[in-house]
């Protein structure tokens, strides 16, 4: 393999790992107070409210199932109104965050659903506000299962970076498509999916290792 | 002091609207250790929840020392709730916390300074017996340790009132009197007032001085301990009570006595000594008694001889042990009568009973 290649390729990791943490910290932030959002406002939840619910929860349904690919091109305007371009790791990030959160929002208020009531019970008998309820027990408590959820998040984010490479993003994703697909190499190809293949590893054996570590009901 | 005022709750349900408690009137003087019990489905849990308003009543008051807690703004509410402590079933303490964190955390929220929090803890662990397991994670404790746990954190904030929701159903018989043992303790030495939810009676026998029983939603008969315990009126009550449900009751077999153990010393054979001293031969029909901690409770259903002399022995033998018993009527009733008949045909019964506990009761 030819050094050109491998600096390409290695280029193509190190891109690929900072768009998709990047993106999955930006989603995060974004996602976990609509997260939080729709799991108080839903039924059973401290604070319920029909409309501010249905509002978030209309918009994150209609974001999620526009395909990523079409969203991708369609929201190429608000892009380059946030980067100032529609090509390369950055502008790849801009619909990585916008596919990204509305999933993570439902993937917290999923985590946060699994709280046990009777904690949430005790935690209003003794006084508790919601913002508190919210810093210091739904959070923590669904903390494990939070990133049980960040890790499936970044494989997941790390399969959409890939797909951006069709529309001039970067990473190991574009370097499959520009060789492997569109100029038949296909060892390029091969190479690629296998460094895909072990980073997703990495991030899947990472997280539960961490979970399992931070999980205070695992003795 | 706890007022329950006209209190109502309903929930609708996909089977159309649900009393859960029905016009329920309570007083609970401070300092009381008060006994709601009930089967299950009767709305003490609810009831329970409406004293610190985790259910909003649909209608009446809940009146803690004076203040409707139903008129109060959230804020106010919160600060109410921080005078109420509650304990319940399955613990219900925070998973991902500490022992000595959790016990912090209605300090944490009160906005106590973390040191003073810490040390409120510290005391707080060293009362409940658990100093040692500061550090430990609630998945490490046992279940008497964690519904210690919960009682300290319950206390951490001071409250005039504890809650304690079937709070020792989820544990066996030995931790269950050891958990009553320091809630008992804890009323005694820091004067709180306790309310007790429990389908148990002999959670209500150990500690209790009050005790409302529910059934369907509505409290149907409210007493001391031992007046309900010893003159059963409702029907909840009876079936709570007695030894044999349905079976062989003291309604409906003659010349028969219903002993009632409520922690006399487990270690001496009453039954044994009563044959011997009163020279009687008893039959036992039916029993249910359990060894808590050294302490007889529970019922016992004995056939008395037809001779009324050797029955004057027992009352007497019984009297002078500090035994309650009732005895029945000296002729059954004609027919076995159920609650929901004839007004006339209950009150008949009823008045029979009255006669008999008069004539029997030690009280």
């Amino acid at each position: 393999m030819s050094p050109e290649l491998v600096s390409l390729i290695a280029n193509g990791v190190w891109e690929t790992l900072y768009m998709t943490v990047v993106s999955t910290v930006i989603s995060y932030l974004i996602g976990i107070p609509l997260g939080v959002i729709l799991y108080i406002t839903g039924d059973g939840g401290i604070r319920r409210n029909r409309a501010v619910n249905l509002i978030v929860g209309i918009i994150v349904n209609v974001l999620r199932s526009v395909p990523f690919l079409i969203l991708l091109v369609a929201i190429l305007p608000f892009t380059r109104l946030v980067v100032g371009t529609t090509i390369g790791s950055n502008a790849t990030i801009v619909p990585l965050v916008v596919a990204a959160a509305p999933y993570v929002a439902r993937m917290v208020e999923s985590s946060l659903k699994e709280i046990d009531g009777g904690v949430i019970e005790a935690a209003r008998a003794m006084g508790s506000s919601a913002w508190q309820m919210i810093w210091k027990v739904f959070l923590p408590e669904a903390k494990p299962s939070l990133l049980v959820g960040a890790t499936i998040s970044l494989a997941t984010i790390l399969g959409y970076s890939a797909m951006a490479g069709f529309v001039g993003g970067g990473g190991l994703g574009a370097i499959a498509i520009n060789y492997g697909y569109y100029r038949y190499q296909s060892d390029v190809m091969l190479i690629t999916v296998a460094l895909l293949v072990v980073i997703v590893q990495i991030f899947q054996e990472g997280g539960l290792k961490l979970v399992s570590k931070v999980d205070k009901r695992l003795r | 002091m706890i007022e329950l005022k006209d209190l109502n709750k309903s929930f609708r349900t996909a089977a159309g609207l649900v009393d859960a408690v029905h016009d329920v009137n309570l007083r609970i003087d401070d300092g009381d250790i008060f006994g709601i019990i009930g089967f299950s489905g009767a709305g003490k849990s609810t009831l329970v929840r409406c004293m610190n308003l985790l259910e909003r009543p649909t209608s009446g008051q809940v009146i803690i020392d004076g203040t409707d807690l139903c008129g109060l703004g959230r804020k106010q509410l919160r600060e109410a709730r921080r005078g109420i402590g509650m304990i319940f079933q399955q613990f219900n303490l925070l998973s991902q916390r500490t022992v000595e964190a959790n016990i912090r955390y209605p300090l944490e929220i009160a906005g106590t300074p973390k040191a003073e929090a810490s040390k409120r803890a510290a005391e707080l662990l060293e009362m409940v017996d658990l100093a040692d397991k500061a550090r430990a994670y609630p998945v490490q404790l046992s279940g008497g340790q964690k519904q210690r746990v919960a009682i300290a954190r319950a206390l951490a904030s001071n409250p005039r009132i504890i809650l304690c929701d079937e709070a020792t159903s989820a544990l066996d018989p030995i931790t269950t009197a050891s958990i009553l043992d320091l809630l008992k303790r804890l009323n005694e030495q820091l004067g709180v007032t306790i309310v007790v939810i429990t389908h148990e009676m002999k959670v209500v026998e150990q500690i209790c001085d009050r005790v409302a029983v529910m059934s369907d939603g509505r409290i149907v008969e409210q007493g001391s301990v031992h007046d309900v315990f010893l003159r059963p009126t409702s029907d909840t009550a009876k079936r709570l009570i007695e030894p044999s449900q349905g079976a062989l009751t003291i309604d409906n077999t003659p010349n028969t006595l219903r002993l009632a153990f409520t922690g006399e010393e487990s270690g001496a054979p009453v039954i044994s000594d009563m044959t011997v001293q009163c020279d009687v031969m008893v039959n036992i029909l039916s029993a249910n008694t359990e060894n808590i901690g050294g302490k007889a409770f529970g019922q016992m259903l004995i056939q008395l001889p037809d001779d009324e002399a050797a029955r004057q022995r027992i009352r007497a033998y019984l009297d002078s042990r500090g035994i309650l018993y009732e005895e029945s009527a000296a002729v059954p009733p004609a027919e076995p009568v159920q609650e929901e008949g004839p007004r006339e045909v209950r009150a008949e019964r009823e008045k029979l009973e009255d006669a008999a506990v008069r004539e029997g009761s030690v009280l």
